[in-house]
């Protein structure tokens, strides 16, 4: 059975627990999201469904959008995304998935587009401890030292250095569901998602694959 | 600012309603587990504070042990607390009573609440 949803982070917020534990949990509003285009095995050599999710207006659209949203009757969606399956699964285009049918759900993985740090130093991006900051060091405390040896008499590959930090996809695997509200579409996630308030997530079961990938 | 959703969320997970206020002498009842067993524990003293809103909302309860003041944070909301009893109501001017923490013997008394609707 293949499982996924687009949402919406919304925020953090908390709870106790009854005996007493306080959980935070990240609140994301999940669906309803129409199924906007199947993709099969015989005609785009994979399977897979096509949601969309968090309508707007269609003076905000392209026409693109808004003329493939229309095949199936949705209004334009701002973010649309596709789930991989590995089997053909009997869901057709127009159908709309909810969270109804997750209340078993207990660990998922989200993936999102994480907050922007800019161009960051190494002790921030790869958490390098820097130089002293006495003992001579001079204006050069949050350096990350040698960048490699003489013998190669190049720089290997993959040497950790300062760069673009943040605004990448991000996938956190191994969260806990804390609740599911179906009815409010809420789905409540122990601990922090990647992205900032408002930012488009894709939420799906933990390894959703494994029992049916080949 | 949270989200409106996260707001009503919120209102079923907390505050529980509380009628004490800055000053009252009360009784905590706090359920704490030692090893296997489960007992309640009783914490009087005076709440001098209280802090945060919504599901994070905490009261300190302060009281004097053998002369050396001890202090108790307790989460409002928090389902270890049994209930919270009101043995004295006092009036004060501060929203916070940080300065008892300077006083001893008779200067860390509070006048009693004797206003109507408010007494004991």
């Amino acid at each position: 059975m293949w499982r996924g949803i687009l949402g919406k982070k919304l925020g953090m917020t908390q709870f106790f627990t009854e005996d007493g534990k306080r959980v935070g949990v990240t609140v994301i509003e999940a669906g309803p999201c129409p199924v906007l285009q199947v993709k099969n095995q015989e005609r785009d050599g994979y399977d897979a469904y096509q949601l969309g999710f968090d309508p707007k207006k269609e003076k905000n659209s392209t026409k693109a959008i808004i003329g493939h949203c229309k095949k199936t009757e949705n209004a334009p969606m701002r973010f649309i995304r596709e789930i991989r399956v590995y089997e053909a699964q009997e869901m057709n285009e127009g159908d709309v998935i909810t969270l109804a049918g997750w209340e078993d759900v207990t660990e998922v993985q989200v993936t999102s587009k994480s907050k922007g740090k800019g161009f960051a130093g190494v002790m921030k991006r790869y958490n390098f401890h820097g130089l002293r900051a006495t003992h001579g060091v001079k204006s050069n405390h949050r350096h990350g030292g040698s960048i490699g040896s003489l013998t190669p008499t190049r720089t290997v590959l993959g040497t950790e250095m300062p760069g673009q930090m943040g605004d990448a996809i991000v996938t956190q695997k191994g969260l806990k569901v804390a609740k599911i509200i179906p009815e409010k579409n809420l789905i409540l996630i122990e601990g922090s998602v990647p992205g900032g308030k408002g930012a488009h997530v894709i939420i799906r079961p933990a390894q959703p694959y494994v029992a049916t990938k080949k | 600012m949270s989200h409106p959703i996260i707001q009503e969320l919120e209102k079923e997970f907390g505050p529980k309603t509380i009628d004490f206020v800055i000053g009252d002498t009360v009784d905590v009842f706090c359920r704490i587990v030692e090893g296997e067993k489960e007992r309640t524990q009783i914490f009087n003293g005076v709440v001098i504070a209280t802090k945060g809103k919504g599901p994070n909302a905490y009261f300190t309860v302060r009281r004097l042990v053998g002369g050396e003041g001890v202090e108790r944070i307790f989460p409002i909301n928090s389902p270890r607390i049994e209930k919270v009893e009101i043995k004295r109501r006092g009036k004060t001017k501060r929203a916070k009573l940080y300065y008892l923490r300077d006083r001893v013997g008779k200067a860390t008394r509070l006048r009693e609440e004797t206003r109507k609707g408010r007494a004991l």
